[in-house]
């Protein structure tokens, strides 16, 4: 029946190495919660008769493309949806293919929540520590390793916990998640799954489907510093209304934080000082707007401001500066060296930057970095260091993912080449005030 | 904080507000696909959301078949009219009449027609970027598809090199001649969709509802029968699509879940009166959305190969 009560979306991604059961498991999840509709069975059995010797191959549910089920692999994220009673979610399906991290870095970047699948029989191989590297890398808050397969080790407690104490031996050195949670499966039989398995009495937790049910996401925003940036100016042409006549609104999503109507707030970087006269949206004038919230704002002052600005609570001011320290993940097949030049785009504007330095090389197999590496190659993750030609108004990626986080566009290919997350500004913007008086 | 919350209906409209405004701000000529049907539909709301009290900054551009209900084509002219937008529309007639489009032998589908014309219509006006109204969980080649869908100079998807996007950073970087499918519904579901509707209280063309019309039985579906053939110094648009002798015609209850032309879209029988009717219905339905529609049914890969040929 229709639900009455708002519903919570939970975003989340899975990830692992090749094999390792991704696209079964999200297939296992929409079968088992009903949320597979007879057509996509029938076509499902419909390509076991052909090609699966009669065996339904879930993970063909995910496998959208034609190669993807010809060389039986996941190459692109595939977005997936369902929902119960409690949530509603968006899976996004990334590839174990080490040629496609990439792709596994786009389907984290907006995930509150990462899943991690090992195969219980392999273990901890190098894919499993690079994309758990990588969750924490993208500041995911929740992790869950679902370790799959048991029923091939015989859903041995002891293969559990031994796999289980090597991840946590090297957890914390990646970073810091809110949550972690371990979770001995088979994605294939669907035990721990949906339902909570029969096999792994020794085990206490709750199965997967649950724990995605209940896991607290209500503080993954971060609502204590208000960032707008400015992205599209909204000046009514002929508007028949008189009212608006000079309207002049400045419309975005804020990235962080909250404004109320009357609120003092700075615009950066012009560094003028004024009040949110209104908060406009189509439905009504509000009183109070936050993240991730599309809103217009309308200001006191007839200040000249454009897209790519930013308007700001008066307490803590991003920083501002135009040479730049970041980590990234190199996402082309031509490799990046310093002295290379790209459009950067970071939140709603785009300037060109000059990489200028290639500090380090994360190595994949210490997760130490390497100093001054020849260059990045296709999915190496590094620091660098950038020139832009102009100042950017930012934070560190780490208290904030919207305004901490850039790309990297190729000139010329126009292609996306890279992932930038800003380490912090050294020191706040400054405004003058004193030239303004309100 | 519980205050400070946004359920899943919200989310996805702020969502899809902020993409229709990178369109605004980064393309110099966007155009906004409007069929009348019950995405677009949505699309039009999140427009007047983004934009207002502007005018929406862009064109409507619709692709007529020929085929269409014309309940739908009713619907949408005067949508448009009410929204104070330039509704252009091309059809696969006049590109058939001009060279532009070629009918395969003995198809009488039009479906795979409209990427010519939506091809030539896009030369045309010089857009740069189309915003459709597609979305993820309808087919799984679209399940890959981005945001943010890059096509190069002929049109032409690319799965395997998609522009990985990254937080909301979307790359809207051309070259000339090459454009940008924009699809702000990507993460709606058929569900999110008619919540929607309720929510906005948005009026949708009456075909949606249960309504008497006479079908027939053709590949497992209920076909509407085609409209009678009047005009006979015309070609019958139609030949070819009626029912034969031996599929015989039944006066039904029925409606449609979505929306191709006459001849591509199943009808389902069905007592829907309201929206909440809808929405109970969508809930208990076991067979997907697009399980009624016949274009889809081609082969496993039918619509991968309409979408890298330029299919919307």
């Amino acid at each position: 029946m229709p639900h009455t009560h708002p519903i919570e979306l939970l975003r989340f991604n899975t990830c692992g190495s090749v094999d390792d059961g991704k696209s079964t498991l999200i297939g296992r999840l929409l079968y088992d919660s009903k949320s597979l509709m007879e057509d996509q069975v029938e076509a499902l059995e419909k390509s076991a008769d052909i090609t699966g010797g009669g065996q339904i191959n879930l993970a063909n549910l995910t496998d959208g493309l034609r190669a993807e089920r010809e060389q039986g692999i996941t190459i692109d994220v595939a977005y997936r949806y369902f929902a119960t009673p409690k949530r509603k979610f968006i899976v996004a399906d990334t590839p174990g293919h080490v040629q496609y991290t990439r792709n596994m870095v786009t389907g984290a970047s907006t995930a509150n929540l990462s899943i991690v699948l090992v195969d219980a029989r392999l273990g901890v191989i190098e894919q499993t520590r690079r994309h758990t590297y990588i969750a924490a890398l993208l500041g995911i808050p929740h992790l869950v390793i679902a370790i799959n397969k048991m029923d091939l080790v015989d859903w041995s407690e002891a293969r559990f916990t031994e796999i289980r104490d090597e991840i946590e031996g090297f957890l914390p050195k990646f970073g810091s998640f809110r949550d972690v949670k371990f979770i001995p499966m088979s994605a294939l039989s669907g035990d721990n799954v949906v339902d909570a398995s029969t096999k792994t009495a020794w085990y206490e937790g709750p199965a997967l489907l649950h724990h995605l049910e209940t896991v607290y996401i209500a503080s993954d925003r971060n609502f204590s510093t208000f960032r707008f940036p400015v992205q599209w100016v909204n000046r009514p042409n002929n508007p028949t209304n008189k009212e608006l006549h000079d309207f002049r609104g400045l419309s975005g999503q804020i990235a962080s934080g909250i404004v109320a109507q009357g609120q003092e707030v700075v615009i950066l970087p012009a560094g003028i000082k004024t009040k949110v006269k209104e908060i406009w949206s189509y439905d009504d004038s509000l009183a109070e707007a936050f993240c991730p919230q599309s809103v217009t704002i309308c200001l006191q002052d007839d200040i000249d401001v454009s897209r790519g600005d930013m308007i700001v609570g008066l307490q803590n001011l991003p920083g501002r500066s135009a040479e730049l320290q970041a980590r990234v993940c190199w996402m082309s097949q031509r490799p990046l060296t310093a002295g290379k030049k790209f459009y950067l785009k970071h939140t709603t504007q785009i300037v060109q930057a000059a990489v200028t330095q290639i500090e380090n090389r994360i190595n994949f197999t210490t997760f130490e970095p390497e100093y001054q590496p020849a260059g990045l190659g296709l999915n190496d993750i590094g620091t660098i260091r950038l020139r832009t030609a102009k100042p950017l108004l930012f934070d560190g990626y780490e208290t904030n993912r919207l305004t901490g986080s850039f790309i990297l566009v190729e000139q010329g290919s126009n292609a996306t080449v890279a992932a930038g997350m800003l380490f912090p500004p050294l020191e706040a913007a400054k405004p003058e005030y004193a030239d303004f008086a309100i | 904080m519980s205050s400070y919350h946004l359920d899943h209906l919200q989310y996805l409209e702020t969502e899809a507000i902020h993409i229709m405004r990178e369109v605004a701000a980064e393309f110099e000529r966007p155009a906004l696909l409007f069929s009348g049907g019950k995405d677009s539909i949505c699309l039009l709301r999140l427009a007047e959301k983004a934009f207002r009290p502007s005018d929406i900054p862009m064109p409507f551009l619709n692709v007529e078949t020929g085929h269409e209900f014309p309940e739908l084509l009713e619907f949408r002219d005067r949508r448009a009219k009410e929204l104070g937008a330039k509704l252009i529309v091309r059809t696969v007639d006049e590109a058939i009449a001009k060279g532009h489009a070629h009918p395969a032998p003995g198809e009488i589908s039009r479906n795979k027609l409209q990427i010519p014309v939506l091809l030539g219509a896009i030369e045309e006006f010089q857009f740069d970027c189309a915003i459709g109204g597609a979305r993820r969980d309808e087919e799984k080649a679209r399940a890959k598809e981005r945001f943010f869908s890059f096509r190069d100079s002929f049109g032409q998807w690319d799965p395997k090199n998609q522009r990985p996007e990254i937080w909301n950073l979307y790359n809207a970087k051309l070259n000339p001649g090459e454009n940008m499918r924009v699809f702000p519904l990507s993460n709606w579901t058929e569900m999110d969709v008619w919540e929607y509707i309720k929510k906005e209280k948005l009026e949708v063309p009456n075909i949606y509802f249960s309504h008497e019309r006479e079908c027939y039985r053709k590949g497992g579906q209920w076909l509407p029968v085609p409209p009678p053939h009047r005009d006979a110094t015309k070609p019958d648009p139609y030949a070819g699509a009626r029912p034969k002798a031996n599929e015989p015609i039944k006066k039904m209850i029925v409606r449609v879940r979505t929306i191709a032309d006459m001849i591509s879209t199943g009808m389902i029988e069905s007592k829907t009166e309201t929206i909440d009717d809808i929405i109970g219905e969508v809930s208990a339905a076991r067979v997907t959305e697009r399980g009624t529609r016949a274009d889809d049914k081609a082969s496993e890969a039918a619509m991968e190969d309409r979408k890298k040929a330029g299919y919307f």
